[in-house]
């Protein structure tokens, strides 16, 4: 089992780093959600790995799971919603103002245009 | 006043004069002179204890664990310096208020002029030498700010930036200087590191601390070889050349070396450095000074020249030096403030500084004369002038001190640059006000108002009441001195008189003058010699040396930092790589304690699935809408791996937000190009790859092997799981951490999200109100729209479900204490059924039946949570403390009343609005494209089946 998750979290930081790497803001985006992923069920994970345990308290129970690492990732998935949000919402103005989605800067064209580039 | 109320006023009263810059010029200086006053009366209160030897201290901690306190204290030294930035201050506002013309923004000026006049009470009234260097470094912003007043010109803002660069890097290097200080002494209070001279001293850190604050006061205070800032900086207006250049600023320096005196003088190395430095300042500005045509470039060097004077008196080391030195600051204060204002008097009425245009001012502007010329003539070192004096105590000391073993190098080379120092006092006022009249001025000259000449009369007061009554000055003079020497060395018992007898130094000061005198008749012929001889310009020095800085800078940084962010990404994972296997290489790996547990036939499918669809995702990017589809797997497995690990929680949460999430990105890519095109090169995306396979490996490494392990520390889990009923009065401990022990945490998270959602309801504004708006407007969708733009199925199926959702939301924040749920996850679901009518309805449907805006919703909820956390105070405890009781009331069972309800609904409605605002502000943008859009939730697009109406006038056109 810990084989499974510790190989699902090194694909989805594989998957995630790869996307990042890619020129257009979809991707990266996409790539960044990935990590995020990654890095919560990491962290999920630094609470050891619990089948079947408790996860509130209740009479007779004999072995809980860990609750401080849920609550820390409880919030990163929220704030993590934010982000991408946020950061969706750059690319998208960045991609409206110049019809260009590359996340480089695009290297200035050889032959100036006579409208004038800013 | 307390001492603190001194270094406040000015700061808070920073704010007056550009917040008063409408009411009027007067006002404005009014106000200025006003908090400056009270500043210097707080003083003044405080001068019965001065006298009476005392030292005032006031002390706030602020970070005592760094040892920064604020910790102020008031000596005769730190009264002495306030009482002159203070009152000098006074008389440069009263100047200013008459010379700044009215283009000129006077809030501003006296904005800056009031920060600076704050940071540098701050400097001389600190006892903390870290608390000291935050004024230091703030002088040299506000300074800054004053020299390059006048923007307009190009001389003015180079000055500025040469100055900033110069006091900056000097600022720098004192930084480190006084942390080694303060290593040395396992101190940073002022009043601590001077009771240990013999300590600091001995350590081997001595040289390096004392070089680099050496490094910081000459450059502050424009020695040699630092000295060429100080006449550039001359660009600025008159009133701030008078204020940073006399008084202020440039001492700055000077009080530093003074105040550490005790503890860094006395050593060879000090006598040699600061001696040297200081007499080569004085005489090479005394030379260059005479040859200037600019009056305040002229003044400029010989205020370069004193300077090197006053060190170099610091630097003999001995207590008479020390004397010397205080009497001299206090009398180049007060002629050469006056100075610098007579310049700017005829430089506003003549309209020119430049002295070979004019002479023959004396019968024009008979009171300017006066005042400059006895000015000058105490610069000079005339008798019955208080430069007098102190010039002869500086020529004892030069004829006592030894430099490099030759005993007639110091004295022969003092008089030498107080030979050119008298011929650059003669010559400002023959070629200025003697000679005849001339009938080319560029203005008429006529005396100024009172409002310009009276500050610099005042200032002939002391200048002319100390030289010919030495007496008055000696008590408070010796008094300074006192606090300079600290317990090192005795006050020296020396009279001041004017009469000293037939002694080496009266020899001195004659051969001065006389050759002053002799100079100024052949001035021509010398200046001929001087400008035929080859010297460096240091102006372009400078300036090489700067950009070869930034050459190499760009050279270093350019490549990496090159705008591609590709790139960065790329350099920050190999680096997070290259950190990880140094710690994995140098740390111990212990066998694994944990059982590998066993695995079913479903994990094995889940797991196949995620990978799948990650796989899916790197594969098959460039179909963005599939990416999107494929990244929903991912998210909806990682939920069901929560629920699968005892998760419910997080379960929950990853859930609805998935939804959220792929509903923002559906609405995103509404506007983005569908496909991704290919563009990197095969190499490139070979090398993306195995970057990202070694970072898979390096988690998935790292993960394995803590997953196999316990915890090195015993976590502090047990002790929330212990609290969770008996001190939170919850059984869902996730929750409980969440709204109770880590409150605090959550109450900042929610502020961050309600952040992030008002940045993108400010970013969508800034883009609708732009040249964005008519690209949206003109906008034609890629792809074919529904023909039935709100299907009824669905708008009847989401208003039935509504109070169902609602119901359910209610249900899961009321349970979360006990239960899994809370405010987190009921608000996700709550805002789930609000977007739905949104989907199904329509925007302006869903709008038009809104009743509260979601910015207030954001806000309600941080607010509930605030003062749910601030209610704690009334009962004594601490923010968030929380409480809680169960009651009963009769038709229903016992239940709980908790105060951290109340903050989860904060959380609650922080969470809706914040989602809801940011899903909202993105379809602001969509309506804005796809307009018209009817108050109808249920109606049939019909002109969906007509043949488009572009196309066919683009056939007309073909043909």
């Amino acid at each position: 089992m810990e084989f499974l998750v510790a190989s699902a979290i090194g694909i989805l930081t594989a998957g995630g780093i790869y996307l990042m790497l890619r020129l257009r803001s979809f991707p990266v985006i996409l790539g960044i959600s990935l990590l995020t992923y990654a890095v919560n069920v990491f962290l999920f994970t630094s609470g050891r790995l619990t089948i079947g345990a408790a996860p509130i308290l209740a009479e007779g129970a004999t072995a809980y799971t860990d609750p401080l690492p849920q609550a820390l990732v409880l919030t990163a998935i929220v704030i993590s919603f934010g982000m991408t949000a946020v950061v969706v919402m750059i690319g998208l103005g960045a991609f409206l103002g110049s019809g260009d989605d590359h996340v480089d800067d695009q290297p200035a064209p050889e032959t100036a245009d006579a409208e004038g580039r800013s | 006043m307390s001492l603190f109320f001194i270094v406040l006023l000015p700061f808070l009263g920073a704010l007056l004069p550009s917040l008063m810059n409408s009411a009027g010029r007067a006002a404005v200086a009014g106000v200025t002179f006003t908090v400056t006053l009270a500043a210097f009366v707080g003083l003044l209160s405080n001068l019965p204890s001065v006298l009476a030897g005392e030292v005032v201290l006031a002390q706030i901690d602020w970070m005592p664990l760094l040892g920064l306190n604020l910790t102020l204290m008031l000596d005769g030294l730190g009264f002495f310096f306030a009482m002159l930035i203070l009152g000098i201050g006074l008389l440069v506002i009263a100047y200013a208020r008459h010379y700044l013309s009215r283009e000129d923004n006077m809030g501003e000026f006296f904005t800056y002029l009031l920060l600076f006049q704050g940071a540098m009470v701050g400097i001389v009234l600190s006892d903390n030498i870290l608390l000291l260097l935050v004024f230091w470094e703030l002088t040299s912003l506000s300074s800054f700010l004053l020299i390059g007043y006048w923007k307009h010109l190009p001389a003015g803002r180079q000055g500025a930036r040469m100055a900033l660069t110069v006091t900056g890097m000097g600022g720098l290097a004192m930084v480190a200087g006084m942390l080694l200080l303060g290593q040395i002494v396992g101190s940073y209070d002022l009043s601590v590191i001077l009771q240990n001279r013999a300590l600091i001293q001995a350590d081997p850190l001595y040289l390096p601390a004392l070089l680099l604050i050496l490094l910081g006061c000459f450059t502050k205070s424009a020695q040699f070889p630092f000295h060429f800032w100080l006449p550039h900086a001359m660009a600025a207006p008159t009133p701030v050349s008078a204020y940073l250049h006399s008084a202020t600023m440039v001492k700055a320096g000077i009080f530093l070396m003074a105040r550490m005196w005790p503890v860094l003088a006395g050593t060879p190395e000090w006598v040699m450095i600061v001696t040297t430095a200081g007499l080569i300042t004085m005489v090479l500005g005394a030379v260059i000074a005479l040859f200037k045509h600019d009056l305040k470039a002229l003044l400029a060097f010989s205020t370069v020249s004193h300077l090197g004077l006053i060190t170099m008196l610091l630097g003999t080391g001995t207590a008479f030096g020390a004397m010397a030195a205080v009497f001299h600051i206090l009398n180049h204060a007060t002629f050469k403030a006056a100075l610098f204002m007579s310049a700017g008097i005829v430089d506003h009425e003549a309209h020119t500084r430049d002295i070979r245009r004019l002479g023959g001012l004396r019968k024009l502007m008979p009171v300017t004369f006066t005042i400059a010329t006895l000015a000058a003539l105490s610069m000079a070192g005339i008798p019955l002038l208080n430069g007098f004096l102190s010039k002869e105590m500086m020529l004892e000391e030069a004829y006592g001190t030894a430099l490099f073993g030759v005993p007639w190098l110091v004295p022969a080379l003092a008089t030498f640059g107080s030979l050119f120092s008298a011929a650059y006092c003669f010559r400002l006022i023959g070629h200025v006000f003697f000679g005849p009249v001339r009938d080319d001025y560029p203005a008429v000259p006529h005396d100024p108002p009172a409002g310009l000449w009276l500050p610099p009369a005042l200032l002939m007061v002391p200048v002319v009441l100390i030289g010919v009554a030495p007496f008055l000055a000696e008590p408070f003079v010796k008094l300074v001195t006192a606090s300079v020497l600290g317990d090192v060395a005795d006050v020296p018992s020396a009279y001041f008189k004017i009469w000293h007898g037939l002694v080496p130094a009266l020899y001195m000061s004659v051969a001065a003058v006389v050759g002053g005198l002799l100079l100024l008749a052949m001035f021509n012929p010398a200046l001929r010699f001087w400008e035929a001889a080859p010297r460096p310009e240091a102006k372009t020095i400078f300036e090489a040396i700067v950009e070869g800085a930034a050459r190499l800078a760009q050279r270093l940084i350019l490549p990496l930092h090159n705008g591609a962010f590709s790139r960065y990404a790329a350099i920050g994972t190999l680096v997070i790589l290259a950190a990880g296997a140094h710690a994995f290489a140098t740390g111990t790996v212990g066998a694994p304690t944990r059982e590998m547990q066993p695995v079913g036939p479903v994990p094995i499918a889940g797991w196949l699935m995620l990978v799948a669809a990650t796989g899916g995702m790197v594969f098959m990017h460039r179909n963005r809408l599939l990416s999107l589809v494929l990244i929903g797997i991912v998210g909806l497995m990682v939920s069901i791996g929560f629920v699968f690990f005892s998760a419910p929680d997080l379960a929950m949460t990853q859930f609805t937000v998935e939804v959220v999430t792929i509903i923002l990105m559906l609405l995103a890519l509404n506007f983005l190009p569908n496909k991704t095109p290919v563009e990197s090169t095969v190499l490139r995306r070979l090398r993306d790859a195995i970057i990202a396979i070694a970072g898979g490996f390096a988690t998935f490494g790292l993960a394995y092997h803590y997953l196999l392990r316990e915890a090195v520390a015993t976590p502090i889990s047990a002790f929330h799981l212990a609290n969770s009923y008996k001190g939170g009065g919850g059984t869902n401990v996730v929750n409980v951490i969440l709204v109770d022990f880590r409150g605090f945490d959550t109450y900042g998270e929610i502020i961050v999200l309600g952040i992030a959602a008002l940045l993108i309801y400010a970013l969508t504004e800034t883009l609708l109100d732009g040249p964005v708006r008519a690209r949206l407007l003109n906008r034609k969708p890629d792809q074919p729209r529904a023909g039935d733009m709100h299907p009824m199925m669905m708008v009847v199926l989401t208003r039935v479900i509504m109070p169902l959702v609602l119901l359910v939301g209610f249900y899961i924040f009321l349970r979360g204490h006990n239960e899994p749920g809370g405010g987190f996850i009921a608000g996700l679901i709550v805002s789930i059924a609000v977007v739905m009518q949104y989907m199904a309805s329509g925007f302006s449907w869903a709008s038009a039946r809104l009743r509260y805006p979601y910015h207030g919703v954001i806000g309600a909820g941080v607010l509930i949570a605030g003062l749910t956390g601030i209610g704690s105070w009334f009962v004594g405890k601490p923010f968030l403390t929380s409480d809680f009781t169960y009651v009963r009331i009769p038709p229903f069972e016992k239940f709980e009343l908790a105060t951290a309800a109340l903050f989860d609904l904060g959380v609650f409605l922080a969470v809706v609005g914040a989602v809801m605002l940011s899903l909202e502000s993105f379809s602001r943008l969509a309506r804005r494209a796809h307009v018209p859009d009817t108050e109808h939730p249920m109606d049939i697009d019909p002109s969906r089946d007509d043949p488009p109406v572009e196309k066919a006038g683009h056939a007309k056109e073909g043909v």
